[in-house]
């Protein structure tokens, strides 16, 4: 029996497959199709301080290999969250994790504080990264003061584990990661979607109402694999893997790169039930490669 | 509504007209329960171009012949590879979606119409099937371009009267569904509708100024079908909410279009 355990800072996982905020909604989505607890972590949609509408329709757009989306962080605010959903999540027996989003320092801090005296939520994820709101969100992650900043003052006011999420759409990734360490984050997870952007030639118009949207999904998995690599090479951190993940493969590909676990987005919505696939896939890579622990392939890529 | 995971077996393989097909599928393990006006995301087998799962409403489901039929139009290049499905072949659904048509009261007398254009006539012949099986007179309403592009009439003719319009006039009345005579000449209690968004539109109008009761299918562009990615939004009297689980069928007076 290999053991597939893993502990991300203070956060113990069953096994290292998470799911990607946005597109697992709150898990609950999908229990009609698997046992949710099996899976190592849920992040759950990503939730404001206040309740908002998100994009107008078409927010969505399929395109080769991946999928852009302009959903725009639609979500009913943390409290409707705590009041409605977290009782609801209480016992399911995994690691709920919310990933938290603001146009605001103050609004990052005051979500956080909120999710703070939740007993059940082990973490929270930080999005400094959505491309899809026009204020705030994407704007903290690619500048390094910024980011620093909201880290800083959320760190501060929240005490459990804090796993910051990272964009892609930068020059230099490490540069942000390390700037996020030093803020005091327990982990960093990456990569959020990626600028694209699609047009209808026919109609001369853009196929999503925001013009421009975030690529998800295997498009994007040599980019995200990329970055993971070279972020885990200059921080102490532990980081998560996320970008295009659609099979075990995949998912034992991030963790040769450095990343202590993985998150899969996209490949939910083709097929529901493709998490429990990757757990039992990375068991059986562990026993064919003569592994005892997941643990041993992180970062075991040979160069 | 459990939603399942199902392989269907292709069973046959009907081409109705150039772009039509209809497809006819049985299960291993039988069929779910499925209601009118839900709706199945179908994996599309070795189509690189196609990535994400596609929507189709079920067209009619035959529980003693172990049967689910979808009715797929040619539009691109994922409705053109399931086009070319063979008998035989295991295609990869997910399904029921959505929520469905709500069934009319006990009185059996109410007058139903079901107005339906392009594929979007495919979920009313099931709604239709189970009207006339509970002991309704529904009638039908079908629009089209020309003659050519009709299908499944003489399947609807099982289930009530059927009118047609058709833009050039090759059959039926001239015109759009909203010209056809019998709308003047009847006063339906319900009507029932699903088709192009601008179709959709003018048969809701003309519900609204009659103040007949009225729903309809909307289309959406679906990333998951299972109320999880938040993309196939409408804007309705409470807000912004998805097609997929708040829908596909909305009450007009719901709607914010
Ligand atoms: C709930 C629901 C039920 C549906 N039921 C049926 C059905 O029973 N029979 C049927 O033939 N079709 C149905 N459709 C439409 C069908 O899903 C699309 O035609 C199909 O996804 C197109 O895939 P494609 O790969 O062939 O085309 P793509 O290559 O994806 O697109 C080709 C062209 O079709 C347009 N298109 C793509 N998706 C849609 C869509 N959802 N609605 C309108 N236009 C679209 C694109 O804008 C593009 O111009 C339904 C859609 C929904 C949302
Ligand atoms: C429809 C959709 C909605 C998303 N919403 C969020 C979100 O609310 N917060 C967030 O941090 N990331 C969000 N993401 C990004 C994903 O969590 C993930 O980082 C990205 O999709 C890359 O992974 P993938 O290729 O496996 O999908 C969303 C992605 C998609 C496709
Ligand atoms: S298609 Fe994903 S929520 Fe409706």
């Amino acid at each position: 029996m290999v053991d597939l355990k893993v502990d991300v800072g203070k956060l113990h996982l069953k096994n290292p497959v998470m799911t990607a905020s946005g597109t697992f909604g709150y898990g609950m989505e999908y229990s009609d199709f698997i046992d949710i607890s099996r899976i190592g972590g849920i992040i759950v949609k990503g939730t404001t301080l206040r309740k908002r509408e998100g994009n107008p329709y078409p927010r969505m757009k399929e395109t080769a290999s991946g999928m852009l989306n302009a959903v725009g962080l639609q979500n009913k605010g943390v409290d409707h969250f705590i009041e409605h959903i977290y009782p609801q999540l209480t016992n399911v027996d995994t690691n709920i994790i919310v990933n938290v989003s603001g146009s605001t320092i103050e609004e990052y801090v005051e979500t956080a504080e909120k999710l703070n005296i939740l007993e059940k939520i082990p973490a929270i994820e930080l999005n400094i990264s959505c491309p899809n709101v026009k204020e705030g969100g994407m704007l903290f992650g690619t500048s390094c003061t910024a980011a620093k900043e909201v880290v800083a003052k959320v760190r501060r006011a929240y005490k459990n584990v804090l796993i910051v999420k990272l964009s892609p759409n930068v020059t230099n990734i490490s540069e942000i990661a390390q700037a996020v360490e030093e803020a005091g984050a327990d982990a960093i997870s990456l990569i959020n979607t990626v600028l694209g952007m699609a047009i209808d030639a026919e109609t001369r118009k853009p196929c999503l109402s925001t013009v421009t949207g975030g690529l998800s999904g295997p498009a994007i998995k040599p980019l995200a694999l990329r970055m993971v690599w070279e972020t885990a090479r200059d921080v102490k951190i532990p980081v998560i893997g996320i970008g295009g993940i659609m099979n075990a493969a995949d998912a034992i590909e991030f963790m040769l790169a450095g990343a202590s676990a993985v998150q899969v987005g996209t490949a939910n919505f083709i097929d529901p039930t493709v998490t429990i696939k990757i757990i039992e896939g990375i068991e059986d890579y562990l026993n064919r490669h003569g592994y005892t622990s997941v643990s041993d392939i992180v970062g075991a890529l040979e160069t | 509504m459990k939603k399942l995971i199902l392989d269907l077996i292709l069973k046959k393989n009907i081409r109705l007209n150039e772009q039509v097909y209809l497809l006819i599928f049985s299960s291993e393990k039988g069929l779910p329960e499925i209601l009118p006006g839900q709706f199945a995301q179908v994996k599309i087998n070795d189509s690189p171009a196609t990535f994400l799962r596609r929507p189709f409403s079920v067209n009619f489901v035959d529980y003693e012949n172990n049967e689910l039929w979808l009715l797929i139009q040619v539009v691109g290049a994922g409705t053109l590879k399931l086009s070319e499905t063979s008998p035989g072949a295991s295609v990869n659904m997910i399904l029921p979606l959505g929520n469905s048509f709500s069934f009319p009261d006990e009185k059996k007398d109410e007058k139903i119409l079901l107005i339906g254009g392009g594929s979007g006539i495919a979920p009313l012949l099931f709604f239709g099937s189970w009207l006339f099986d509970a002991g309704f007179s529904p009638e039908f309403l079908i629009g089209a371009r020309s003659s050519i592009h009709l299908v499944e009439v003489d399947e609807f003719k099982k289930y009530g009267n059927v009118y047609i319009t058709t833009e050039d006039g090759t059959e039926g009345e001239k015109g759009f569904v909203t010209d056809h005579s019998i709308l003047k000449k009847r006063n339906y209690d319900r009507i029932y509708s699903c088709g192009p968004t601008p179709m959709m539109k003018a048969v809701g109008a003309y519900a609204e100024n009659n103040n007949i009761f009225c729903e309809v299918s909307l289309e959406n562009t679906m990333g998951c079908g299972i109320g999880a990615c938040l993309c196939c939004v409408t804007d309705t009297t409470q807000g912004r909410v998805c097609v997929c689980t708040e829908g596909t069928v909305f009450n007009i007076e719901k709607l914010k279009w």
